[in-house]
């Protein structure tokens, strides 16, 4: 056990989390505190948290690898209250957002900067060996594939390799706006970066929830031309077109890649962003119903009606960006299209603690304040109403901010 | 030091309404059906003879199994909707089947204004949970958020464009300059 300075709450004593229990099935339960494991462990008091995108696809149980009594979240951020006897590089008190990709900081992968491909922090490597080919880094809960941590949906969090797996932020800037440096800000960023944007470029991106609007300002903050943000639901597109982004509305738009080639003179958009992934929607198209046909017998997991989309929509050597979460196996892919055109695929959970430095950085100096995305401020209590809520898309919720 | 403040309102939950309601309703109904499915494949010649349907032996098993079918696929479906518009028509052919006992002057005629009662009332409440289910996935209506004045810019998106320009993309994430032919003349 390490330097044990937490006050507030014992060993074993009980806290309250945001608990898997099945399909749709959410509760918040009492469980027990974390426990210091390691001695490069740290043990935060949660002050924020938050649902994100990719937990939607646990709740509907798209991801494989969940098991009942899970606690959800990997979007976190709290105070230190107990650090292991290994870890010097934080201490009690310190103010800490926590990335979602755990990461070592040693391993060949940490070291060039891939983080979410750490090679030693996922212990259920057997696992993610036989999901992916090789091991990818372990994620706060986020399936036993990558790891099987608890998550922080909760009052406490057991932070595994937290020496390396911390952003220290100071004080006086409230949780709101640093919070997403977490998951979406980053991810959002990468999603942009990986376009390698060019002042002349057009990016078209998929998808206005949360990672959609955080692509949409990365690519004006790295000065895209022009942005084109694709989505259906109204708040989403009007909050898509405040950061400085046209808008299609897909329900309104029958032919999504006839409108985006019209708009670009016939040629296509240079950078293309998934910020859907695996749960893609399309009323109506030939593609994606028999996605959802085959998906229902368990034929594929994954819908890339998106994917395809982008294939096809892409100026030739373009570049496709996939932050979008994807888990397992999709059908008809245009390979012919992507490989004939020279397309440049980029993918990847986000690497966090490679950009998060410089977009800390950016929120102090008041460049970006990534907040404006919060619609929803809720107690862990309400949490397995919201998650509904959140994937159904009403009360105009786009992000739900926990305080636990 | 900062002192910001976190200047966009947020809202807290919608709290437990009509739509958890309607989720229960099509748990409630789902079950209903199983037990109801049940009834009907372990007793139908039972069923028939107090209704005055002999003969339609055949006919209520199968509706036995329609119901334990789509009983099951509710208890079990994220989106119990279909299943629930799938009982709807499925009351209909129980009501038109129970209308057929009608004909003739039969003594289970008590029996079977009661059982066409409970039917009917039943498909009221599939009609109003599936319309219920149907309402609860609707978008909201364009304008009842105002989303507006959330950029997350200090500035005018058009004045923030290339804000982040000290930014170097990391060798990693390059475009080779052979695949970047729109870059020094601004045209493909």
């Amino acid at each position: 056990m390490g330097r044990t300075f937490r006050s507030a709450a014992g060993s074993l004593k009980p806290m309250k989390a945001l608990v898997w229990h099945g399909t749709t099935d959410i509760r918040c339960d009492t469980v027990f505190d974390p426990t210091i494991e390691d001695g490069r462990d740290a043990i935060i008091k949660v002050t924020s948290c938050a649902i994100c995108g990719s937990d939607l696809h646990l709740y509907d149980h798209f991801m494989p690898g969940m098991k009942a009594g899970d606690i959800m979240g990997h979007e976190t951020m709290g105070e230190v209250v107990e650090v292991g006897k290994d870890n010097t590089a934080l201490k009690v008190g310190d103010r800490i957002v926590v990335p979602f990709t755990i990461t070592c900081g040693q391993c060949p992968q940490c070291r060039r900067g891939n983080f979410s491909v750490c090679e030693r922090t996922n212990r259920n490597k057997p696992l993610g060996d036989a999901a992916f080919g090789h091991t990818t880094a372990g994620l706060f809960g986020y399936t036993h594939l990558t790891g099987g941590y608890a998550g922080g949906q909760a009052e406490y969090l057991r932070v595994p390799f937290a020496d390396s797996t911390h952003i220290k932020v100071p004080d006086g800037i409230p949780d709101e706006h640093l919070l997403f440096l977490s998951d979406i800000f980053p991810t959002g960023w990468q999603g942009a970066v990986q376009c390698d944007i060019q002042p002349e470029d057009t990016v078209a991106i998929w998808g206005c929830g949360a990672v959609g609007q955080m692509a949409i300002r990365s690519a004006i903050l790295l000065g895209a031309k022009r942005v084109i943000a694709i989505d259906r639901v109204p708040e989403r597109l009007e909050m898509a077109r405040a950061g400085g982004a046209e808008v299609l509305d897909y329900d309104a738009e029958p032919n999504i890649v006839a409108r985006l080639n019209d708009m670009t003179d016939g040629r296509g958009p240079e950078k293309c962003i998934d910020a859907v992934g695996l749960e893609a929607h399309a009323l109506g198209a030939v593609d994606a119903v028999y996605d959802r046909a085959k998906q229902a017998m368990m034929l594929e997991t994954d819908r890339a009606h998106v994917l395809r989309q982008m294939i096809m929509v892409c100026r030739p050597a373009g570049i496709l960006s996939v932050p979008g979460v994807y888990g397992g196996l999709i059908d008809k892919f245009p390979i012919g299209a992507l490989m004939n055109k020279g397309l440049t695929v980029r993918t990847g959970q986000t690497h966090v603690k490679r950009w998060t430095g410089d977009l800390l950085r950016r929120i102090e100096e008041g460049q970006i304040d990534p907040s404006f995305v919060i619609t929803h401020t809720i107690g862990l209590e309400d949490g397995p109403e919201m998650y509904r809520t959140f994937r159904d898309k009403q009360d105009g919720c786009i992000k739900v901010v926990i305080r636990p | 030091m900062s002192t910001m403040r976190h200047p966009y309102p947020t809202r807290p939950a919608p709290g437990r309404g009509a739509q958890a309601g309607h989720q229960e309703l099509a748990r409630g109904l789902g079950w209903f059906s199983i037990g109801l499915g049940l009834l009907e494949l372990a007793a139908p010649r039972g069923l028939c003879r107090t209704l005055g349907l002999e003969g339609r032996e055949t006919l209520v098993r199968s509706y036995g199994v329609r119901e334990v079918a789509t009983g099951v696929a509710i208890l079990m479906s994220h989106d119990p909707t279909p299943w629930i518009l799938g009982r709807v028509a499925g009351d209909a052919l129980d009501l038109a089947t129970l209308a057929q006992g009608f004909d003739g002057d039969r003594e289970q005629r008590a029996n079977l204004v009661a059982a066409t009662a409970a039917v009917a009332g039943v498909t009221v409440l599939d009609v109003v949970c599936a319309q219920g289910l149907m309402a609860d996935k609707r978008l909201s209506p364009p304008g009842r958020y105002d989303y507006r004045d959330r950029s997350g810019f200090p500035r005018p998106p058009r004045a923030m464009r290339g804000a982040a320009a000290d930014f170097e993309t990391p060798p990693d994430f390059r475009v080779p300059d052979a695949l970047r032919p729109w870059r020094d003349d601004g045209a493909a």
